[in-house]
């Protein structure tokens, strides 16, 4: 969470015109023009039935047939997100509708164990479904586009937090210490649109020395974080995990009707930047665990994802921008891939002065032209 | 203020101190500090940043320092070349007492941030001087070691050396210095931002009250020690000797660098806690000095000729043979000169209950090799004075000439 007052991410009613008529969860009853396009996961390969479809609503069917969980993505330039599933477990079958309204060149990707770039294929669409290509409805398509991000992202938050805190009440401390930095990387994508309800963030992810008014206690990942690492499992630890999981589950609920502004996608990027500076670099976060790095890494995804869906509004507004964002990311994520560990990361205690001088240039360099993005798509 | 760009406001000018108010407040402010310090800076406040000479070298040693040494994040060399000619133009404007950019801190998108970080508006050019300077480490990022000038080299170690990597080396260097410490450091705070991705700070250092002066107009200031330092430098007024200890010659072997200066930086770190205990008498032997005129101890003003040769009734040199004037001298150091142009730092405190206190030496020399390295040698296995004092931070930098041909950038021959 951040440090400082959390800024009311809330829509006004002029945003909510503007995102009238444009949300894309539409049915399927005329995705592709070809019936879904089937995709046979595994934990190597990621068959896509066909390379190609015409532009319009586009639907996948993905089977996970792999043993590890996945996740599916069809990336646009900039790997601008323009649709995925997460959490598709071992066996499982997952419906992705995508509405890709420009012909080109896009990406197929899997990602067995929800790590790294994924098994990737280009993949073609061909036309231009017709629309109305107006300013505003670049902007809607954006902010409609991130929505549709937050909604996956707390669609596995919910389950992988359940996971975590039925290992903390069965006592499994082991099982729940790497359950820990899995779950929170979906809340650590989206922290931004959840910071923007002001009173939830405290009780999910509060650190123990916050300042609390009389009579509220510390709650959330931190305090199971502290019970797990430090302290061992308390006699309210379980009533805390459930409490967490209902604070979790009302933050699922409100997000549902969250409107969101294509200012506020820009800024919610840089803070997701911002809370890397402040709170991960100085491994403050994750004080009794140290695996900072996994929340490090969810919140450079979650920038990327609020920058990516503003791309095609930053290419027409100054294409030397979205270029500059696209190496700079690139840079940030090959750095962490260096402290990569298994599935997860290293210990945030393992790395060494030099290493954080480096994630610091890193990280610098990333956040100035994503500050700039706001700016440009408002130019 | 500069005519290339009318644009280009004062930063006062933003708050109604338009056109004569600006300079009447500016010697308004100026005749504060007393006679000494009126004639240390130009009229208006403003140093050009376009002549024959990088300013900040010879021009009057302003009593502000904020100094940053940067690396290079990028071997592109456009992305390089693109960022040195950006440096400039907001550089120009700085100086000038302008933003970054025309009306950067508030008069733009207010969905951006700001281009300039606004903490210098409403202050007065304060003679800012920006001097750029490049690394041996530079060039060999860029390929570009062909370029390197044969008097850049890397320093030996000296003895007693304790240099921090940390606080040592470095791709390129910034020196920035101003009258008022706002103004130097909203300087460099501003060029490592527009840095970013491109340069990261490697280490950076701020200096208050300069140690020495380059104008026979100006004063000599004290170090922390408590003496007169730098009485025998280098001056402005003394154009021939500038030309043979300062100023790269086109004989020296690398065109590009003719009329620049090779800059050296030590971070010198002073025990203070223990000079304090020291008598005057020893404190006088030590340094070769006395402590209120600052005259050799062989004579009775500050400007007086140090007589090396002189015995006491001893027998002994009056000037100790391990003090530091005498180490330092042209005479012991075979004609070698400098010009220094250092300050005092107070780095807070160590976390051992003593001041992280010092001088943050800046010397310009035609060739480091032949003169900085003699110097040092003599002082760090003779000198006294290292007993009160450990070398923590070193680098050297290539200064080129200044930018006197308009629309010319910093660095601009090592791309072409």
């Amino acid at each position: 969470m951040s440090r400082r007052i959390p800024a009311v991410l809330l829509g006004t009613g002029a945003a909510a015109a503007v995102l009238a008529g444009c949300t894309s969860t539409a049915p399927a009853d005329n995705a592709g023009g070809g019936g879904p396009i089937a995709v046979n996961a595994t934990d190597t390969a990621c068959a896509v039935a066909t390379t190609s479809a015409p532009a319009g609503k586009i639907s996948f069917d993905i089977t996970n047939g792999g043993s590890k969980v996945t996740e599916f993505y069809l990336y646009g330039e900039g790997d601008r997100i323009m649709g995925e599933v997460e959490n598709i477990g071992a066996g499982l079958s997952r419906n992705l509708i995508v509405e890709v309204p420009d012909g080109g060149t896009y990406t197929t990707a899997c990602k067995p164990g929800m790590v790294g770039d994924g098994v990737r294929a280009p993949f073609t669409v061909t036309g231009n479904a017709q629309r109305q290509v107006d300013q505003n409805t670049k902007l809607a398509e954006a902010t409609a586009g991130y929505k549709r991000y937050v909604d996956s992202q707390v669609g596995a938050l919910v389950p992988k937090t359940q996971e975590f805190v039925d290992a903390v009440k069965a006592k499994n401390v082991e099982r729940a210490k790497a359950l820990f930095p899995i779950s929170r990387t979906y809340w650590e994508r989206i922290e931004p649109v959840a910071e923007s309800f002001g009173d939830i963030d405290p009780k999910i992810d509060g650190r123990e020395d916050d300042e609390r008014d009389p009579g509220v206690g510390f709650t959330g990942y931190h305090r199971l974080e502290k019970d797990l690492w430090v302290t061992g499992l308390q006699p309210d630890s379980p009533a805390i995990a459930d409490r967490l999981q209902a604070d979790i589950a009302d933050l699922a609920n409100r997000t549902k009707t969250v409107e969101l502004t294509p200012v506020q996608l820009a800024n919610g990027a840089k803070e997701l930047l911002d809370e890397v500076a402040t709170g991960k670099i100085t491994g403050e976060e994750d004080r009794y665990s140290h695996t900072d790095l996994y929340d490090f890494k969810a919140n450079v995804e979650g920038s990327q994802a609020a920058v990516s869906a503003l791309r095609p509004v930053i290419d027409e507004k100054n294409k030397a921008l979205g270029t500059t964002l696209d190496a700079r990311f690139a840079d940030v994520e090959k750095l962490l891939e260096n402290y990569r560990q298994g599935d997860g990361f290293r210990l945030y205690t393992s790395l060494n002065d030099d290493d954080k001088k480096k994630m610091t240039a890193a990280v610098d360099a990333l956040a100035e032209p994503v500050s700039q993005v706001a700016g440009a798509v408002t130019a | 203020m500069n005519g290339k760009d009318p644009e280009t406001v004062s930063r006062r000018r933003l708050f109604g101190l338009a056109g004569a108010g600006v300079a009447l407040a500016g010697a308004g402010a100026a005749a504060g500090f007393g006679a000494a310090r009126a004639s240390d800076g130009p009229a208006d406040g403003v140093v050009a940043f376009r002549d024959t000479h990088q300013a900040g070298i010879v021009t009057p040693a302003q009593d502000r320092l904020h100094f940053v040494a940067l690396d290079l994040s990028t071997a592109d060399r456009s992305a390089v070349q693109d960022l040195f000619r950006r440096w400039t133009d907001a550089a120009e404007r700085m100086t000038s007492g302008g933003e970054v950019t025309v009306n950067g801190a508030v008069g733009l998108n207010p969905q951006s941030p700001p281009t300039d970080t606004g903490e210098a508006l409403g202050l007065a050019p304060s003679s800012l001087t920006l001097t750029f300077g490049i690394g041996a480490s530079l060039l060999a990022k860029l390929g570009l070691t062909d370029r390197r000038p044969p008097a850049l080299i890397d320093l030996p170690r000296f003895t007693a050396d304790q240099l921090e990597p940390a606080r040592s080396g470095g791709d390129l260097c910034i020196q920035a210095c101003a009258d008022d410490p706002q103004v130097a450091v909203h300087a460099i705070r501003n060029l490592v931002r527009m840095g970013f991705g491109t340069t990261e700070v490697r280490w950076s250092q701020l200096g208050f009250g300069r140690t020495s002066s380059t104008s026979t107009e100006q004063a000599t200031a004290r170090n922390l020690f408590g003496f007169k330092d730098g009485t025998n430098n280098l001056k402005a007024e003394d154009p021939a000797q500038l030309d043979e200890h300062v100023w790269a010659q086109a004989a020296d072997g690398c065109d590009w660098m003719a009329g620049g200066t090779y800059l050296v930086a030590r971070r010198i770190r002073m025990h203070i806690e223990v000079w304090d205990r020291t008598s005057l008498d020893e404190q006088e032997k030590v340094i070769g000095r006395s402590k209120g005129e600052g005259a050799p101890l062989t004579g009775q003003a500050e400007f007086d000729t140090a007589d090396l040769a002189a015995q006491g009734p001893d027998g002994e040199p009056v000037i100790p043979e391990d003090s530091h004037i005498r180490l330092a001298s042209a005479e012991s150091l075979r004609g070698v000169r400098m010009l220094r142009r250092g300050y005092n730092f107070v780095d807070g405190s160590d976390g051992a209950g003593h001041l992280d206190a010092g001088l943050f030496f800046v010397a310009f020399v035609r060739d480091p090799g032949r003169q900085f390295v003699p110097m040092q040698r003599a002082l760090s296995r003779k000198d006294t004075l290292m007993e009160y004092i450990e070398h923590s931070g070193s680098a050297v930098f290539a200064c080129p000439p200044g930018l006197s041909a308009p629309g010319s950038y910093w660095g601009q021959a090592l791309f072409v």
